[in-house]
């Protein structure tokens, strides 16, 4: 058996921990730079917020019905995630992290009469310990075991886990269970698969698989087969490491000149670089976009991208910046106010493979070190301590209005308690 | 041949334990080991001391001087656990009107009193059924003298 856990709308709840009072009270948690909705309580939901949203848009909703927002608090959520994680380590032979709020637990080879129990218990666990409810789905594949926690997030009455393995449960789930909301099923297979008249997981499971497989490919049919209790997605025991990297970000003022973009790309690509380096990583391919704000009406508009291949994989921040910025000259054109930029990292390998390259000029061993030096720097003295001068000096601040302190990594910002 | 004594045994290794061994640091190179290496048990690290659960453990700052009387004061660190359920008389971080509260917990019969350590604040009364919960139990104080 496979076990799904999935933390409840887990910003607002990480928000919520330290904040009783938000309990029972709408939250909207924003992207960096405050630009647009990424998580919400169940409050915020029922009115009709809807993610992704852009925030200057909610500004009568939030008044009117006194919905709290945060601008989003990485550094807490991140700190809260290891938390949740590392008990479910604890309580599972082995998880996958899949990603900060969701965990798949892998249960194979424990007593299935015993599963319900352990379910419970580790949902228990994680709400006591760390303050954040989650709800545990537990089933023979990876895919049902996604289901049947979305379950139990719709019925409080199953008490933060759900487990669900006997065909004929099954079965009853998935005659009520929306084709689109099915792991892996994106838009456009939804689009097709409704207007070949499946509406819900069950009806899927009824197309014969040689269907499946001509429309959707053997990872449609990886699917069917998971429905059908077939397990055939793969256990990660280790973190996987991220395919892509990238840092993006709504500016708080429009850029239009190449000069201020040049110093916005070189500070994400270096962000980039660095993240790369942490994962012990290598990229391939660097893609640097550009565009206007799509949701100013009149205004011209503008949307960029572009993408490099590199003959030799590489780390270095030197190099990345390099390439990126090169990227933004070959494609700026002026007359026109940005509001969004990022650069995204791809063709990620691991740094103990790289092929050498007989037209290589940039001496690797001298980049490493360097590079080496630079993280150490940044790491002991903070963050842009050390840069290349094409960064620039200040680093451009996000718009974080409404950020919450960081509780659990700073102790400045820890929290307070009243003796009086 | 005796079969039986032949067979390999095979003995399940037991993982619900959770000692670490002791480290000797000092490389063994021609010449003498330091003596020391035999009684090497590793630092002491106030971390291991002061948190028993890691995942649940929080830090928090006390301002006030309202349990001065056991000895904590203003800007004193609390080291919080979340992991451990509230007892009678435990020293806890409560949530009371909008704000995490320091108190002494008594829990009575019919009801739970939040008592501090100084005469000039009164003791709060909370009566059985309201929804009032224990944030964290202190575990450790951090003070610096």
């Amino acid at each position: 058996m496979y076990g799904l856990c999935d933390c409840n709308n887990f910003y607002a709840s990480c928000e919520r921990v330290f904040d009783p009072s938000l309990e029972g009270r709408p939250v909207i948690v924003l992207s960096n730079n405050d630009g647009c909705v990424i998580a919400r309580s169940n409050e915020a939901k029922r009115l009709g917020i809807g993610m992704g949203e852009p925030y200057f848009k909610l500004s009568q909703t939030i008044r009117q019905h006194g919905v709290n927002v945060f601008s989003a608090n990485f550094a807490l959520y991140g700190d809260m995630s290891r938390r949740v994680m590392s008990l479910l380590s604890r309580i599972a032979p082995a998880i996958e992290v899949y990603s900060i709020d969701e965990a798949f637990l892998d249960l194979r080879g424990i007593d299935p009469k015993k599963l319900d129990r352990l379910g419970h218990t580790a949902a228990d666990t994680v709400r006591r310990y760390t303050g954040i409810p989650v709800s545990i789905g537990i089933a023979p594949t990876k895919t049902l075991a996604k289901i049947a926690s979305k379950l139990c997030k719709r019925y409080p009455k199953l008490d933060g886990c759900c487990y669900m393995y006997r065909q004929e449960d099954i079965e009853k789930v998935l005659r009520k269970y929306p084709i689109g909301d099915v792991w892996g099923v994106g838009a456009r297979w939804e689009r097709m698969l409704l207007r070949c008249g499946v509406a819900t997981a069950w009806d899927f499971t009824q197309m014969p698989p040689e269907w499946v497989r001509r429309h959707m490919s053997l990872v449609g049919l990886r699917m069917w087969k998971e429905l059908h209790a077939e397990a055939c997605i793969d256990f990660e025991n280790n973190h996987p490491a991220k395919k892509r990297i990238a840092t993006t970000r709504s500016f708080d003022r429009p850029a239009s000149t190449l000069d201020e973009l040049h110093q916005r790309i070189a500070q994400y690509a270096a962000a980039c670089a660095e993240k790369l380096r942490r994962q012990h990583g290598l990229c391939g391919e660097i893609t640097v976009f550009i565009m206007t704000d799509r949701f100013k009406e009149g205004a011209p508009q503008c949307c960029r991208s572009r993408l490099v291949k590199l003959s030799v994989a590489t780390s270095s921040t030197l190099e990345i910046v390099g390439h990126a910025v090169a990227l933004l000259k070959s494609m700026f054109s002026s007359g026109f106010a940005y509001t969004r930029a990022g650069v995204i990292l791809s063709d990620i390998r691991s740094d103990d493979a790289s092929q050498q390259d007989l037209f290589d000029t940039a001496d690797r061993t001298k980049h490493d070190r360097l590079m080496t030096a630079v993280d150490a720097l940044n790491a002991g003295f903070g963050r842009h301590t050390v840069g290349i001068a094409s960064e620039g000096r200040e680093p451009f601040r996000m718009n974080r209005n409404h950020l919450s302190p960081k509780y659990t990594t700073d102790w400045e910002q820890i929290i307070r308690v009243k003796a009086h | 041949m005796k079969r039986d004594e032949d067979r390999l045994k095979i003995y399940r290794p037991q993982h619900d334990t959770d000692i670490e061994l002791p480290m000797a640091e000092s490389t063994v190179h021609a010449g003498f080991p330091s003596p020391a290496d035999d009684f090497l048990e590793g630092s002491l690290d106030l971390d291991r001391l002061v948190v028993r659960h890691p995942e649940a453990t929080f830090f928090a700052r006390v301002e006030g001087d309202s349990m001065i009387g056991e000895g904590i004061a203003e800007g004193d660190i609390l080291v919080v656990d979340k992991a451990v359920e509230a007892y009678d008389n435990c020293l806890a971080v409560a949530y009371v009107d909008g704000e995490f509260t320091l108190k002494r917990v008594r829990m009575l019969h019919d009801k739970i009193l939040l008592v501090p350590a100084n005469p000039r604040y009164p003791t709060i009364e909370i009566a059985t059924g309201s929804d009032f919960a224990v944030w964290g139990v202190v575990r450790w104080i951090v003070k610096r003298v």
